[in-house]
């Protein structure tokens, strides 16, 4: 296990993909195995910063996607870990034929880090928006789904991306993520397994990556208006936490999902699906991209404007709690 | 054919013109890809200003012909062009980049008037055009098609998927123009990927090469005319061009892909250019 203690210095100073970056430096220090791919976007997702100790273990293919993908699973092959890094559009959508047969189908050991995720790369229009990724992604068999919330999840996130073998996407954003965690400690980062962040019996919101902090603002508003809401960081999309989520339909009744990208088939689809198995009734609502090609903006602005915001979360709760239930502990007659 | 002196100084004029509006727009924007824009300027210039049939009353016109800009990050060079041909006002140009504004980073074809597709994710540009080629030739359509490409762009293999069909239909009104600035983000293209020999892939492909100064109008135009002439075997302009072009500071710097430029920065920057459009005003071309 790598030996990870950034402090929060580090997670002010640096950005989440400099996170990724100085992990994976690490990871290549103690694991011979470990190289890197790019295509023409090194410095961008900062898989660059191997460059300066292990030049000859980062490969560029140049704006070449699908060429990488393909060079990361003959690498994988030949026993190596291959990381591969470019923005999440180019990995989920250019790259995804190969990233489908050369790597997921014949179940290779590839890392593939996407960044610039969801509309972190807001004013770069929809070319470069990435709000279908998890859809995609998760549909990929033998592929995990990793989503961090903040720079300390994604070390976490990256180191256990490396320890669990077959492939896995994990997408990060652009820039500068607001911290969730204060601690690298406090982040309890466990593949598969659901964070919870705050109790809560009333409702359940169930954020992931850059949604977690704006669900935690919009918890403690409502912890004033007399409404306990339970706040889920599911980080890990694939293999979701069912548990989870069962419990958050029996404790609470209540869902909210909160995502960057679009409203079906991510995060609310995958929470929906195991809800919808259980049988019970769950007042539920997604947000995220209300199916659209976002407009341009700054990502705050963005979240804001498509109701995904603290805002947005808020008017949602404020409207599930006012859904009615049968007062009735007994479930076990319900279908 | 060809141009005329007078062509010659009104485009000269032009492109210092919205070379500086480029500059200006960069800093409304917070930001934008200033190297790949200010290589390509004299060739938005000659497109847009000499060649291409368009109506700015009327950008959708059916026989307008057809520019798509495939290295579609410089939107911050393209949009001044367009603004300053009249599809659409000048003021937006301060909106760049900014929340809800019709134009960001990668220009959007259903928010500016003009634009004849969506671009920003690298190699679609050619196959776009090939497919407006056929279409043209069905609706017995006499149109150009020019792209624009980025020399890194051509690392993506959908690029020569394009260029092997365009010679195959013997799409000859498609006007691929490759600016060949040798630079890409992570550093020079021969560097990072090499493209070399590159004129000799494009002929491998069963294209004419025709090689020029990307920072001369003479040889632009004559370019274009070669292309526009030919019959059975598709003509692809190779622009040799620097990144950053009219700024000393930027020129030829790959590390210059993407900037932000502040008030003091845009003042400077324009003296530079000033400098640079008379002095290359002043070799009248030769
Ligand atoms: C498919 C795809 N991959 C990666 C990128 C990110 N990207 C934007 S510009 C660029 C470099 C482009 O180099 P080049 O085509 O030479 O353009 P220029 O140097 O003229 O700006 C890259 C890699 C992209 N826009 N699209």
């Amino acid at each position: 296990m790598a030996n990870l203690n950034y402090t929060m210095l580090e997670a002010t100073n640096m950005t989440t993909a400099e996170m990724y970056g100085s992990t994976l430096v690490q990871l290549a220090e103690q694991d011979s195995k470990v190289v890197g791919l790019s295509a023409d976007l090194a410095k961008s997702t900062k898989i660059g910063a191997l460059l300066d100790k292990f030049s000859d273990r980062l490969f560029n293919a140049g704006i070449a996607e699908q060429n990488m993908f393909g060079m990361a699973a003959g690498l994988a092959q030949m026993g190596f870990v291959p990381f591969a890094s470019t923005f999440a559009i180019f990995t989920a959508m250019r790259g995804l034929d190969q990233i489908h047969t050369d790597i997921c189908y014949q179940n290779l050991n590839v890392k593939m880090i996407a960044t610039h995720a969801g509309l972190s790369f807001g004013q770069a229009g929809s070319t470069h928006h990435c709000t279908e990724d998890i859809a995609i992604m998760r549909t990929m068999a033998n592929c995990k789904v990793i989503v961090p919330c903040d720079g300390f999840e994604t070390a976490k996130a990256v180191a256990a991306a490396y320890e669990t073998p077959g492939p896995v996407y994990l997408r990060i954003n652009r820039g500068f993520d607001m911290p969730v965690y204060k601690s690298m400690d406090e982040c309890k980062f466990e593949l598969g397994k659901a964070q919870e962040m705050k109790e809560g019996t009333d409702l359940t919101i169930i954020a992931t990556g850059a949604c977690v902090a704006r669900a935690m603002d919009a918890a403690k508003v409502l912890e004033g208006e007399g409404i306990r809401a339970r706040v889920l960081n599911m980080h890990t999309i694939k293999p979701i936490d069912a548990d989870a989520i069962k419990k958050a339909v029996h404790d609470t009744r209540r869902i909210i999902t909160v995502e960057d990208h679009n409203i079906y088939g991510g995060l609310g689809s995958a929470v929906a699906e195991v809800m919808v198995e259980t049988g019970k009734a769950c007042a539920f609502k997604k947000l995220g991209v209300p199916d659209v090609f976002s407009i341009i903006g700054l990502h705050e602005d963005l979240m804001d404007y498509y109701g995904y915001g603290a805002n947005g979360i808020l008017a949602a709760a404020r409207e599930l709690m006012g859904a009615d239930f049968e007062e009735d502990d007994n479930w076990d007659d319900e279908i | 054919m060809g141009i005329s002196e007078q062509d010659f100084n009104m485009l000269e004029d032009k492109a210092r013109e919205l070379r500086k509006l480029t500059v200006q727009t960069v800093s409304w924007a917070g930001g934008g890809h200033i190297g790949g824009a200010l290589s390509a300027t004299d060739i938005l210039t000659m497109i847009y200003y000499k060649y291409a049939r368009v109506d700015v009353k009327n950008p959708k016109w059916e026989d307008r012909d057809r520019v798509i800009v495939s290295k579609g990050h410089i939107g911050v060079g393209y949009a001044p062009v367009l603004a300053d041909k009249g599809f659409f006002d000048k003021e937006w140009l301060k909106t760049y980049n900014h929340t809800e504004s019709k134009l960001g980073m990668h220009l959007d074809v259903n928010k500016v008037p003009g634009l004849d597709a969506s671009s920003g994710s690298l190699g679609h540009g050619l196959s776009i055009a090939l497919g407006n080629s056929l279409g043209a030739k069905l609706l017995k359509k006499d149109i150009n098609i020019y792209v624009i490409m980025g020399d890194g762009e051509c690392d993506e293999g959908s690029i020569w998927e394009a260029a092997m069909a365009i010679s195959h239909f013997k799409a000859t009104n498609v006007i691929p123009i490759v600016d060949r600035n040798r630079c890409m983000i992570d550093g020079p293209t021969e560097e990072v990927m090499k493209l070399e020999p590159f004129a000799d892939k494009w002929r491998a492909f069963g294209f004419d090469v025709v090689e020029i100064d990307g920072h001369n109008m003479y040889q632009i135009a004559e370019a274009f005319d070669k292309a526009k002439a030919a019959k059975d075997k598709p003509v692809v302009i190779i622009a040799n061009t620097f990144k950053g072009c009219g700024i000393s500071w930027m020129q030829d710097k790959y590390e210059y892909h993407y900037a932000s430029i502040d008030a003091s920065g845009v003042e400077k920057s324009v003296a530079d250019i000033d400098a640079y459009h008379d002095a290359r005003k002043a070799k009248g071309g030769k």
